[in-house]
Formats: structure tokens, sequence, C-alpha cells
């Protein structure tokens, strides 16, 4: 048991995590795992508690366990837990015949306890090690405080799964309905990135969130997987070819999703050559790491409805990339465009 | 044919942080060293061969959404790829074979798309 004076868990200072889950963290044991150190015992267990004190007499606690369908009680005195009662107690009472003695005699004293503040980890440990079905709670001062069965902890880790679901999809649809909520002749949302030149371990993240923002914003999947691919090449070419980095930038319209970067050099004389399949101007050092296939523009190209590349030696380059959405929504699949981009290498 | 039959038949080893690997199945595969191919490649679902160890084929694997990357030949991530492969979900295996021979083992199990 902890002492009293302990130092406060991290979580305890800043509060569980309330981290959204997506469909596939769900199908996962890792959560629930998580969830078994992030949730306290108070969390989970009954606090409305029925009690007896060691002057009742046995007959009157036998009554209690009949009348709550329950097979045993803390006793408590002066708020604190001096024993537990269990129907084993009463047999050997029975035994005896001795049914009007106090329940002082015949409880268990030094019962197995949890403190309120544990993860139910710990719980689930005593349960596990001391094959009891349900345990008293305390609290700092040894204060009983509730009691905790393995129900409790089910129901505890099912509630805050389901709230986790709650938590993205209230988000998802809060972001989805942003076009209808806000009126105006024309909305744009625009999220903007600004992306370092050879900054490699971030490579790759502006377009994970944009990923993510897209599919909140009830985008379908498949478009989400168009301006992914676009976008991720996009922002490797920052990374890759730029002098100082640049901006990464994307426009979504309830019709038109609009992808652009910009940058302030070198330049390039030649806007044709870049989209031929295997032009490449990557250095040694980049292509070891997989880049330089000469196929960023080529894919960008697969992926979208119009594109647009302006470049001058000296002054930097500006790339415009379009995917048009019908029925003026997003989260509408293009007829007719081929959703996949086709692989022929 | 699930992840973890794969990995035992494979023999091959969990970079990543321990799942329920029987709870994914891979529905394909693909391979390439080269990120803008297996950008327009690799779709969701699928096992990815490479012998790129380099971090940025996390951002690849978590943006096409493949179920594992496996590494070839002993081509070890750094430590901050695999933190990385860990906060975003991805799972990387490793493998002293060769992508050829990984490939065609994954074939022989089933996995032909």
């Amino acid at each position: 048991m902890c002492p009293p004076n302990r130092t406060p868990t991290e979580q305890e200072v800043h509060g569980r995590r309330g981290r959204p889950i997506t469909d596939h963290d769900a199908n996962e044991i890792n959560r629930v795992e998580e969830l078994a150190y992030d949730l306290k015992v108070r969390e989970v267990m009954t606090a409305d508690v029925r009690t007896a004190n060691p002057e009742m007499p046995l007959s009157k606690v036998l009554d209690i366990l009949r009348t709550n369908r329950i097979s045993g009680l803390p006793v408590v005195e002066d708020d604190k837990l001096v024993g537990v009662l269990s129907l084993e107690d009463i047999v050997r009472a029975l035994q005896k015949n001795d049914l009007s003695a106090p329940t002082g005699q015949y409880m268990t004293r030094e019962a197995v306890t949890v403190a309120s503040y544990e993860s139910i980890v710990e719980a689930i440990r005593t349960f596990t090690e001391r094959q009891l079905g349900r345990l008293p709670v305390i609290d700092e001062n040894q204060n009983l405080v509730g009691m905790i069965t393995k129900g409790d902890i089910t129901r505890g880790i099912l509630v805050a799964l389901q709230k986790d679901y709650k938590i993205e999809e209230v988000r998802r649809y809060r972001a989805s309905h942003l076009f209808e909520d806000i009126i105006s002749d024309r909305t744009t949302l625009v999220l903007r990135y600004t992306i370092k030149a050879g900054d490699f371990t971030q490579g790759g993240q502006a377009s994970s969130y944009i990923k993510r923002a897209l599919l909140r914003l009830g985008a379908d999947p498949q478009i989400t997987r168009r301006c992914s691919i676009a976008v991720y090449e996009a922002e490797m070419n920052l990374i890759i070819h730029t002098t100082n980095g640049g901006i990464l930038k994307l426009e979504v319209e309830p019709h038109r999703i609009t992808m652009s970067t910009s940058d302030d050099g070198p330049g390039m004389a030649d806007t044709e050559i870049v989209f031929q399949p295997g032009y490449s101007t990557a250095t040694e050092h980049v292509r070891e790491m997989g880049f330089g296939a000469g196929m960023g523009l080529v894919n960008m190209k697969r992926c979208v409805d119009e594109i647009k590349l302006e470049s001058a030696v000296g002054k930097g380059s500006k790339l415009v990339m379009r995917i048009f959405i019908p029925d003026q929504t997003v989260g509408v699949s293009r007829n007719g465009k081929n959703d996949e981009p086709s692989t022929n290498h | 044919m699930n992840l973890q039959q794969i990995i035992d038949q494979l023999n091959l080893t969990v970079l990543t942080e321990p799942r329920d690997f029987a709870s994914l199945t891979p529905v394909g595969g693909y391979s390439s060293d080269l990120l803008s191919c297996v950008m327009a490649g690799a779709k969701k679902g699928f096992v990815w061969t490479t012998l790129q160890a380099h971090l940025n084929i996390v951002a690849v694997a978590a943006l096409t959404e493949v179920v594992a990357v496996i590494i070839t030949e002993n081509a070890q991530p750094d430590a901050a790829s695999i933190d990385k492969a860990n906060a975003q979900g991805v799972v990387l295996l490793s493998t002293s074979q060769r992508t050829y021979e990984i490939n065609g083992k994954l074939w022989e199990l089933g996995i032909r798309n």
C-alpha cells in the first residue's frame, strides 16, 4: 500500500490522456492494457456501500446480506475499516449457535484492501493473487470509501473505451458539419505548414496532419488517399530540393481541395522534364534513403485533377494541385475518376 | 493468414511494441526501396518489404496504412525510428533474409495481391 504522502503520479497531475482512438486501435488489446493503468480504482468502484459496525449482532448482518444479495460486508468504526465479515464467518457463528454475538467477534481483521488512488491493475493483481471477488477500497487515511468487484473493472474499461470513441466521433461530427454550419458565399478552410529544408526527421508529418484533418472533415477515404500521396510528395520535395524550405498549404472548399507549395529557391529551368518518370536530380545521399525515384511529380499528377508548376531559377517554385469534388460536398468520391493511382514500375 | 502466423512462419523479429498480431490480416504485399513507388503502390492493409531502415519509412507506412513493414537483410532502424513507429502505430519487423526470399515465402503463404 502506498504511504499517504507519496508524490502524485504523472496521470494525477496531468489527468487521463483523452487520446482519441481510431477503429484500428479499438481492436487492439493495447488500449485496454493502457486503461488498466490509466483508470483509478476510485473511478470504477461502487461508492455507495453497505457496512456493518463491530457492535452489530450477526443476525442483523445476515439480514443485510440476505436483502442485498451479497456475500460479505466491510466492518467500519468511525469511518475506518476495521475488518470484513463474510458468509463464512457467519457459518462459523451458526455452528456455535452464536448469531447474537457482535460482528467484531467473528469478523476477519487485517482485511485485504486496495487504495482508491491505485490503478485498477493493482486491484486486478490482488484479485488474482488472493482469489477474491470483491475488495474494500480505502483512501489515504484508511477510511472506507467504497467496494470494487471484477464486474466494476470490466464496466469501467468498457465505459472508458466508449468515451474514447465518442470523443473522436464528436470531433468528426463537428468537423464534417463545418461547411454546413458556417454560412458564407464561399467558405474555405486553410491549413498552412512550414516545411524546413533537409529536415528528414519531420518528413511526412504535415501530410499525416492533413490526412487526419480530411478524414475528420468527412472526406471520402479514396479522395483522402489521393490527397495524402500528392501532399506527401510535395512535402518531401520541399525538404529535399529547396534552399530554405517552404510553405505547404491545403485549402478545403466544399467543391474542391487545393494543395500548394511555394519556396524561394533554387527553382528550375525546365518545368516539363520533371514530369518524366524517372527524372531526378536527387543527390546520392538522398537516394540512399529511398528518395529520388524520379516519381514524385508523376505520382502527384496521377492523384490530382489539375496540376500547375511554375518556377524560375534563382527565384523559386510554386506548385498548385487541385482535386474537384462533385455534389458540392466533401465526402463524395469523384465519379469517373480512377481513385487508385495506377502503378507501372 | 494473420500477421502472427507470418511472423512465426518467416521467423521475423518484432522491433516495435508487441500487439495482437493475430487480429491483423494482410490483404496483399508490395516491395520497393523507393518511397515514391511505395506511396503509389502500397495499399491499406498490405505488408511492405524493403531494405530501407531509415526514419522516413515510418511516415510512408503510416500514410499508406500498411499493416507491417518487413525490413530485410538485417537493416536496422535506429531508436528514433522505432519510437516514431510506436507513436504512429506502425509495425516494424526485421529479418536477415533477402527481400526476394521473403516475398517468395509470403507468396507461398497465400499473400498474392
